[in-house]
């Protein structure tokens, strides 16, 4: 086929791109080339309009073994454990097939985990809908869900936690966000970097059909009314392929075969090798004849570019493809030698020994292109709303509205289609502020959660990128755990639009400082961009994945009311900042207005004392205060336990709104005895947070003082009706 | 006591029934599906997951497999068998316990703990319990839902063969309380000999108080008695 | 007017239950197999007697329920 001006840009490059890759060939590349280059090159594989300030995150600590640049970030959580995650979107295939789309995202992120060694031991996900009332919302919602479920389920890992938001803004445009922690030794870890010349490259897994070729391409691509069309390059997952594959996988890394392995992604084949090449500085060779087909008569071309799920790469040691191969065979799995390193710093492709295509390593990895795209920074909104301006509500009808909305109500309709408990060791499930995972056989246990707040990044980037980080933050210090480190998935609109481009880059510095100071670092993470439709982009939503240690664990801490008779501490100053809250969107359906502050000097010393508290087993219950307010948080502690709560109005009489609905930071409401109040006291003192006693438990009863008092058990109703009434 | 537990391809539960098993004082084995001979055991468990996927139907392709045989023979021999969830399904398949599992009536997977009455105490596996003793076990399945024909279901009540029943609280069985629209609220039942228990949900995630409650422990322990 | 409806995947798209169903019937002897494809099939009968009309009803039962296009083909044909 010639290469005109058309099949360039089908293949998603650009002018100045394809003039670019001829220079580096020093000649025109062929079809074969021309799509290797436009999978490695495009957005989703090169990170070329986001490396530049990526390169700014704050990755290192006493804590990281592994940072970004590998197939999943790597922490040391002491006695030769560590603990291997990371999180990736697949929103653009969500959209198109949602329970194809979301199952092969959890596959993908998978074998991001245990190509480095790791069993996985846990899965999260972070989904975004459009608004309820939107046309293809319900549908969506039930596809991604049962995707979700049907992957995770059949493979037997759990799946613990996660977020599900609704926001107009993702009408056209879903995101579906999978995270997967696994368990490894800190001394059988596996990286991807080839090593040696004339090393077996050995094939592991599924066949190669004609799935998702292109998928890479797509990811890069916004929706048009043509969308519809691209439908062909949705992949089908097959967990129980997979599950046998992280088992041959698992059983194979118990000795020292493994010189070094990756997992067939996002374009498959191609990037595999390639990276697997350029991070050892060396030359593959692959024999395109050898792969394993599922499809008669598949070219080199579509060998390269299928995404054809369950597949793996691996270097492996002179002399030990025959104990290798065995283990693939038990488990009914190709095994097959297509290629070996060599000296040459090239990627020769050869087909029944005829060349088809040979470009360098380097063209394809390092000199890939990196933009500065031009961007500018999003002007402060210091508009204050006129409270007074505003239709009059009662407080309880406005806590009944945000309980009963769809983005409030309890999440079990989703939840229950997950299984929480295989593998034995889900200490604490969904449904609390983090979840916990008991490390198999170890005292220790980690906590993970993950979080995002589009509104706030949105309204103000930088606030709402170092908003997001402590957010996640203290979701963990809730459940007695030391954050450790996270994982970031970045998704954003068109880059080459200056706003969303500042939108990132003022994330990105945002998350850092709160990253940096919280000694919290970015490990691992991926980058979504081009999520909207037909110039209008999302909102930016960088979702962050969170781990945390709890190093002696012999007790769970929620956030659920524990008995009568007990103290409520309120730890952090209420200022009542109204703008961009809850309150406001779902009441009175504003927008406007700039985020809460972040103070990160009051965030880090109110988390430590409470983790101080929880460690000397002075507190019952802990909630930290978020999306709501403090009238939320507390009305979440009663939902779903058998106690309520008596507040009382506070001294200083502010706008009682302003108060209860204010989405102040760095707060967390603890349930105190009262025998211990002297010693609770003292350890905040002594720490110079501020605190208030704002009242006490008691039964059947969630009461504010003089102003509203409802059974817990119609909270319950209020909060547990949406999923099943949609 | 001795235990063998099968592993097929998928099975998901297998580390979890071994570390319950050894718990619990078993001398336990895992059993590739693959081999062609059995070890000596007391006890053979099926165990829970989604063996070869679910394809086709679930457990239809794990009862077709070599090992299958040897765990009939075993049966016959008055071994006892266990079989827990996907474990219970491919019990069905082979004919080792009579009925079928279909799709959950809500035709969605669930996972929850759910109240079970303990309807028969009068057999190795639940003679430790206390007869309508109300336990709380997991349950994690989407072909849950128990159904089988007019003449079985009698035999099931007559000759008290069924071992588990999905209850309230308060232990009145009724509709609300069955989370898949098992037949009669059944969740786990017997063969005619009592030798082979087959029960959808999962006693073996219920045996630390650090993850769930101790509520299993007692179908474990009654073996053993 | 009684028609069956096929839904199977389409050509390229990956078929696990085919695959693992073929593996076991090879396992148990059964020679000379290339391939499976599973897929649904549909028996619907109608209160029609205008045989264009049914059909294309039943078309869009297919367009709109019983087959995911994205993934899915269908073939229908009439039985009486």
């Amino acid at each position: 086929m010639k290469i005109t001006e058309q099949v360039v840009e089908k293949h998603g490059l650009k002018p100045d791109e394809y003039a670019n890759i001829k220079k580096l060939l020093n000649r025109d590349p062929n079809l074969l080339e021309l799509g290797i280059f436009s999978a490695m090159w495009n957005e989703h594989c090169s990170y070329k309009s986001s490396r530049k300030h990526l390169k700014n995150l704050h990755t290192k600590g006493k804590q990281v073994i592994q940072g970004p640049g590998e197939n999943a970030g790597v922490i040391d959580i002491g006695d030769n454990d560590a603990i291997i995650f990371k999180i990736e979107s697949h929103n653009h295939p969500s959209y198109i097939e949602p329970y194809q789309g979301a199952a092969t995202g959890v596959g993908g992120i998978l074998r991001d985990v245990f190509t480095m060694g790791a069993r996985p031991i846990a899965l999260l996900n972070s989904i975004h809908f459009g608004s309820p009332e939107h046309k293809k919302t319900k549908s969506l919602l039930n596809g991604v869900v049962s995707g979700i479920g049907g992957y995770g389920n059949c493979i037997g890992i759990p799946t613990v936690a996660g977020e599900t938001k609704f926001n107009s803004t993702y009408n056209e445009n879903i995101l579906v966000n999978a995270m997967a922690v696994g368990h490894a030794k800190k001394d059988k870890i596996f990286y991807s970097k080839a090593k040696g010349i004339n090393k077996s490259v050995v094939y592991v897994g599924s066949k190669t059909g004609r799935d998702g070729i292109h998928g890479a391409s797509m990811a890069s691509a916004e929706f048009d009314e043509n969308s519809e069309e691209k439908k062909p390059t949705v992949q089908v997952g097959d967990p129980f392929t997979e599950k046998l594959l992280m088992e041959a996988c698992l059983e194979l890394m118990k000795d020292n075969s493994i010189i070094s392995i990756q997992d067939m992604g996002a374009a498959g084949l191609t990037s595999s090798s390639v990276e697997m090449a350029s991070k050892g500085e060396l030359g593959i060779e692959l024999n395109l004849d050898k792969v394993p087909c599922r499809e008669d008569n598949m070219t080199p071309y579509e060998m390269m570019l299928s995404e054809s799920q369950e597949r793996m790469l691996i270097i492996l040691e002179d002399g030990k493809e025959k104990s290798a191969r065995e283990i693939f065979k038990k488990w009914d799995l190709d095994f097959v030698v297509i290629g070996k390193t060599t000296k040459s710093n090239n990627l020769v492709l050869k087909y029944n020994n005829v060349t088809q295509g040979e470009i360098p390593i380097n063209a394809l990895a390092s000199k890939a292109p990196v933009y500065n795209r031009k961007w500018t920074k999003k002007k402060i909104n210091k508009e204050k709303i006129d409270f007074k301006s505003l239709k009059r509500i009662k407080l309880e009808d406005a806590l009944i509205k945000i309980l009963s909305s769809a983005n409030h109500s309890n999440k079990k309709w989703i939840t229950n289609q997950y299984d929480q408990m295989v593998m034995c060791d889900t200490a604490q499930k969904s449904g609390s502020d983090a979840s916990i995972i008991r490390i198999h056989n170890k005292e220790k246990a980690i906590a993970v959660s993950v979080d995002s707040s589009a509104n706030y990044c949105k309204s103000h980037p930088l606030t709402g990128g170092k908003q997001i980080v402590c957010e996640n933050w203290r979701n963990l210090i809730s459940v007695g755990a030391e954050p450790l480190a996270i994982t970031n998935c970045l998704n954003f609109g068109n880059p080459e639009n200056p706003s969303v481009m500042g939108e990132f880059a003022e994330c990105v510095i945002g998350i850092t400082e709160s990253s940096k100071f919280l000694n919290y670092p970015v490990v691992s993470g991926n980058v979504s961009f081009y999520n909207g439709t037909n110039k209008k982009n999302i909102s930016p939503t960088p979702v962050i994945g969170g781990v945390g240690l709890i190093s002696k664990f012999n007790k769970t801490i929620n956030h659920l009311i524990k008995n009568e008779g007990n103290i409520i501490i309120l730890i952090g100053k209420t200022f009542g900042h109204l703008e961009q809250s809850a309150f406001y969107e779902e009441i009175y359906s504003i927008s406007e207005g700039q985020p809460p502050e972040v103070n990160l000097v009051n965030e880090k010393n109110n988390g430590n004392s409470v983790l101080e508290i929880i460690k000397k087993d002075l507190v019952y219950s802990v909630h930290d205060v978020s999306n709501g307010g403090l009238i939320v948080a507390l009305a979440e502690m009663c939902i779903g336990s058998n106690y309520g709560l008596k507040i009382t109005k506070p001294r200083k009489l502010t706008n009682l709104f302003s108060y209860f609905f204010g989405e102040d930071q760095s707060r967390y409401i603890l349930e105190i005895d009262k025998k211990n109040l002297d010693k609770v006291e003292k350890i905040l003192k002594n720490n110079n947070v501020f605190y208030e006693n704002i009242g006490v438990t008691q039964k059947d009863y969630f009461e504010i003082q003089s102003e509203l008092k409802i059974d817990i058990k119609k909270l319950y109703k209020i909060n547990n009706q949406w999923y099943n009434n949609y | 006591m001795k235990s063998s537990v099968i592993v097929f391809p998928g099975s998901n539960c297998d580390r979890d029934i071994a570390v319950a098993l050894e718990k619990m004082q078993f001398k336990n084995q895992m059993v590739w599906h693959k081999e062609t001979k059995l070890p000596k055991s007391d006890l053979i468990v099926v165990p829970g997951g989604f063996s070869y996927g679910d394809y086709l139907r679930s457990g239809a392709i794990a009862g077709k497999s070599l090992i299958i045989n040897e765990v009939i023979k075993a049966a016959n021999e008055g071994c006892l068998i266990l079989g827990i969830c996907n474990g219970f399904q491919i019990l069905t398949e082979t004919g080792l316990l009579k009925g079928v599992l279909l799709r959950n009536k809500n035709l969605r997977f669930i996972n929850k703990d759910v109240n079970l009455k303990v309807s028969c105490n009068n057999s190795k596996f639940t003679n430790k319990y206390k007869k309508d003793q109300i336990l709380k076990i997991n349950i994690a399945h989407n072909e849950g839902n128990f159904f089988t024909n007019k003449d079985h279901l009698k035999e099931l009540n007559d000759e008290d063969l069924i071992a588990f029943k999905y209850c309230n609280e308060n232990g009145e069985v009724d509709t609300e309380s069955n989370p898949n629209g098992s037949i009669e609220n059944i969740a786990g039942i017997f063969n005619s000999k009592k030798n082979i228990l087959g029960m959808m949900p999962h006693p073996e995630r219920m045996i630390d108080e650090l993850i769930s409650n101790k509520d299993g422990i007692n179908l474990f322990s009654s073996l053993q008695n | 007017m009684k028609f069956s409806v096929t839904v199977t995947l389409k050509k390229d798209v990956l078929d696990p239950q085919g695959k693992v169903v073929k593996n076991t019937l090879q396992n148990l002897g059964m020679s000379n197999l290339k391939t499976i494809r599973q897929g649904k099939y549909f028996e619907i009968e109608l209160d029609e007697t205008d045989l264009s009309h049914a059909k294309k009803k039943v078309d869009d039962m297919c367009k709109k329920l019983l087959a995911n296009l994205i993934i899915e083909d269908y073939k229908v044909n009439k039985i009486e």
